[in-house]
């Protein structure tokens, strides 16, 4: 990528969409070589356009917000009003949603529920007071904009002051140069059509994946256990800060300094391993709040989640490495004393495959926290595939190829691939049961009832929905009292993870961390796993969601309707 | 009687009932993922311990009650900021924009050249339809000829498709056959899908206006030697109620034909092949294959394209 010719491209696009926008002056301890401006102040104006994406020595089509991927980082200051006007210059209907902000809902961003959408030509304010600090990103929830690379970092600081020292903001995502309704349109023709690491009788013979029996039971379950990732690297450039891995983005430090890493997944549809080979990774906060510091050699991070971690380089290049959990491809970024240094890359790593556990039909009891086993069976539980018994509120139709019978609780699971036989001994991986709250949560309450949710699909006609419906199937939305302490219970009946978002809510995960529970607002649901969390409800209409950008435009969303008690 | 009776028998086989047992029985479990990674404990040894030492549960730790749900109601919330008609019209947008949709393609699974001594000839099998997940219309169309010889058999049916489960999809319609000779017309109905195995399956019986029932059973495969060399071998089966001289077709199993396709994956959508073909004419309508001078089993060496747009 030509720096210079981005840089004249951004002040170009800032001057264009000027208006009332406050620069924030770049404050010394932050580098400047990221594709996109900053922004903050009362007053802040984006401007929605087409335009492109310098990667791979081409240009991709994207939807920018004021001419860059990503847009430009929004400061913020926690109990400091901001109006942010977006202007909208496309041909289509277009809509900006704070991921993960306490806002009114009606300043949501969800065109239809929070309000009517921004049309082609038009303007739209939005005025809000932050009430929390944190890493947090925002991005378009009209159509498949978000895929098409509108999104952007956002960081509230804390209406104590900024913290001192070094940080950076490190945007993960995904783009391509095939638009996104096409990619759409592939899977929806073959499901497979970007898995190029399928299991093959050459790599049978050459003792690689599973063993003969497994993959004719795999076969006869007509399940594909490679399947990991529906949009791979195929078609995908993964990018850090808006750059690909062959011109990264590097983030500056001073020797000896420890220095913030603020990680947004922004991506559409991958979720990333993410890791800096040789350095630890003290995990100080998930989703924009803190948690108890935790070091780990590795995270996995799911679209629409943030992390921050601090890390201590010493001295030298260290890469910052951003696989794709189906290890069709990465994204890079350098952490270096000064521009140009560069670490070496390690390769990709081998492609994880499905096992049982991942289908809910894990007996072998590995001391987690499901009991059972193979008690099930004579307690006249069904073991089978697809039976409904298992899940009365879900409609078995064409659209559910599966009901897990016997999903277990796998947030203490370090994620996909990132289990004992992908990883060396002693590498540690994050996983939510390591998160504490360092304060007590702030509603302590029991729940007063249970919803559970059931995610649910078919791969081999790439439906997604829950309860085996789609969103324009089931125009029913979920009901909650305003001020009502509620638990949800996730069950993914289907091979793939799905992260679920719930629009206006911190909700707490239930880790077996009392009343410092880890407080978040997207959490994924492991295949064949099951997720709770209470949460405390909120007036308004929200979105319920899962985050794979094209699960979600396939029907895997809800409504969560919250009237007063 | 008998030959009807084991016509349906062959049908069923391939129904979705039978394919819906999707238990477990006898599944070999291989060992559970193993769990990697000792979580630190709880830092804080404070509010984490103290519920899991026994004490009260706080917070999270407190199980569920089981009040009742409150009603659903019918309004939209931001209405009373931006108006009822203008969040009506959106909240439309936005049920329909998450789910559903209408798709479309035009698939060739065969379009080759049939290459026997001095018999040159051609086949290809085809489909095109649009629609959603579950209803759709679809046109498809065989046929083989020679070269020289002209078109041997071609038809063209118009289907309703519609999914009854995760893998299976039953088709109605009516068929036209265009080729030279007697022509007829069928209703048409299948059962097609992806059965145990990952066996791609298409059963079809057809009741022509004269009153004569036929079907076909095809069943093809994929192995992957790599991930881009796909072998697919082809089982087909083709059946008859009755004898019907004038198509030079007996009762009961009338052709059999195997196939073995080496496909080489340019991308999913253009995918060259080469292979063997193999059918045979079996019971009376071998014997009106040799009466008419034509052999009753017949190998080509094949090349074609599988492709789709």
């Amino acid at each position: 990528m030509n720096s210079a010719k981005m840089a004249g491209l951004r002040r170009r696009e800032l001057l264009a969409g000027a208006g009332v926008v406050a620069l924030v002056s770049a404050l010394p301890a932050r580098a400047a070589n990221v594709t996109y401006g900053e922004l903050g102040g009362e007053e802040i104006v984006l401007t929605i356009a087409r335009g492109t994406v310098a990667m791979k020595g081409g240009r991709a089509q994207a939807v920018t917000i004021n001419g860059t991927v990503p847009g430009p980082l929004l400061r913020l200051r926690e109990g400091r009003r901001v109006r942010i006007t977006v202007r909208n210059t496309l041909d289509e209907p277009t809509s900006i949603h704070w991921h993960g902000l306490l806002v009114p809902f009606q300043m949501d961003g969800v065109p239809g529920l929070s309000f009517p959408g921004i049309g082609p030509g038009e303007s739209f304010t939005y005025d809000f007071v932050p009430r929390q600090s944190g890493t947090y990103w925002y991005h378009s929830h009209s159509g498949l904009q978000e895929f098409s690379g509108m999104y952007g970092p956002l960081v509230i600081e804390p209406a104590g002051g900024a913290a001192q020292g070094r940080e950076h903001v490190v945007v993960l995502s995904d783009h391509s140069f095939v638009a996104p309704a096409r990619i759409l349109r592939n899977l929806k023709l073959d499901p497979g059509y970007y898995n190029r690491n399928r299991q093959t009788l050459g790599g049978l013979l050459a003792g690689k994946d599973q063993p003969a029996a497994d993959r004719l039971e795999w076969a006869r379950m007509r399940m594909d256990p490679t399947d990991i990732a529906d949009v791979t690297g195929r078609v995908l450039t993964y990018l850090v800060n808006g750059r690909d891995p062959d011109a990264p983005w590097t983030g500056l430090y001073t020797p000896g300094e420890a220095v913030t890493l603020r990680l947004i997944n922004a991506g559409a549809m991958t979720i990333f391993n993410v890791r800096i080979p040789g350095l630890p990774l003290q995990v100080v906060a998930m989703d924009g709040q803190p948690v108890v510091p935790v070091d780990v050699d590795e995270l996995q991070l799911s679209p629409g989640e943030t992390c921050d971690v601090v890390i201590r380089p010493g001295d030298g290049a260290h890469a910052l490495v951003c696989e794709s959990v189906d290890r069709s491809g990465m994204a890079v970024g350098m952490i270096a004393p000064r521009e140009g240094l560069r670490a070496p890359v390690p390769a990709l790593r081998q492609r994880p495959i499905l096992t049982m556990r991942d289908m809910g039909m894990d007996m072998g009891g590995t001391g987690m926290s499901h009991g059972g086993g193979m008690d099930m069976a004579a307690m006249g539980h069904s073991m089978a595939m697809r039976d409904g018994n298992n899940a009365p509120q879900v409609r078995l139709g064409p659209g559910v190829e599966m009901i897990a019978p016997m999903p277990v609780d796998r947030t203490g699971d370090p994620g996909l691939g990132l289990d004992a036989r992908y990883v060396p001994a002693g590498h540690r991986v994050l996983t939510y049961r390591d998160l504490v709250s360092p304060v007590p949560n702030p509603d302590v309450r029991p729940a007063e009832r249970e919803i559970e949710v059931h995610l649910t699909g078919s791969m081999d006609r790439y439906m997604w929905s829950m309860d085996g419906k789609t969103m324009s199937e089931a125009h029913e939305p979920i009901p909650l009292r305003n001020g009502e302490r509620v638990r949800f219970t996730l069950v993914n009946d289907t091979m793939m993870a799905h992260p679920i978002h719930l629009h206006g809510h911190y909700f707490e995960l239930v880790t077996g961390h009392g009343e410092r529970s880890p407080r978040k607002h997207t959490v994924s649901v492991l295949p064949g796993g099951k997720v709770s969390f209470d949460t405390t409800a909120e007036a308004g209409d929200w979105a319920f969601h899962c985050h794979m950008f094209l699960h979600m435009a396939m029907g895997m969303m809800r409504v969560v309707q919250v009237r007063p008690a | 009687m008998i030959r009807h009776a084991a016509f349906a028998l062959l049908m069923a086989g391939a129904s979705p009932a039978m394919a819906q047992d999707h238990s477990m029985h006898g599944m070999h479990m291989p060992a559970a993922a193993p769990t990697a990674t000792a979580s630190p404990p709880a830092p804080d040894g404070s509010a984490a311990t103290r519920s899991e030492a026994g004490e009260e549960p706080r917070g999270t730790d407190q199980p569920p009650g089981s009040a009742e749900a409150p009603p659903v109601t019918h309004d939209i919330a931001a209405a009373r900021y931006f108006g009822a008609d203008a969040m009506a019209r959106a909240h439309q947008a936005m049920m329909e924009g998450h789910g559903g949709g209408t798709y479309s393609q035009v698939r060739f699974d065969l379009a080759e050249v049939q290459v026997r001594q001095g018999r040159e000839g051609y086949r290809w099998e085809g489909l095109a339809w649009i629609g959603g997940d579950v209803d759709r219309l679809a046109l498809r169309s065989e046929g083989e000829g020679r070269y020289g010889g002209g078109i041997e058999h071609a038809e063209v049916q118009v289907l309703y498709r519609r999914a009854l489960d995760a893998w299976w999809n039953l088709e109605a319609g009516v068929r036209q056959d265009l080729q030279p000779g007697p022509r007829r017309t069928h209703a048409a109905v299948a059962i097609e899908g992806l059965a145990r195995y990952m066996w791609d399956v298409r059963a079809q019986a057809y009741l022509s206006t004269r009153g004569e029932l036929t079907g076909r059973i095809e069943a093809t495969v994929d192995q992957r030697l790599t991930n881009r060399l796909i072998l697919r071998p082809r089982v087909e089966l083709a059946l008859s109620a009755q004898d019907m001289p004038d198509l030079r077709t007996g009762p009961g199993v009338t052709e059999v034909g195997l196939g073995l396709r080496l496909h080489a994956l340019i991308r999913p959508e253009l995918m060259p092949y080469v292979g063997w073909s193999w059918t045979h004419k079996t019971g009376r309508t071998g014997r009106y294959a040799t009466a008419a001078g034509e052999p009753r089993a017949e190998g080509a060496a094949v090349i074609g394209l599988a492709t789709w747009f």
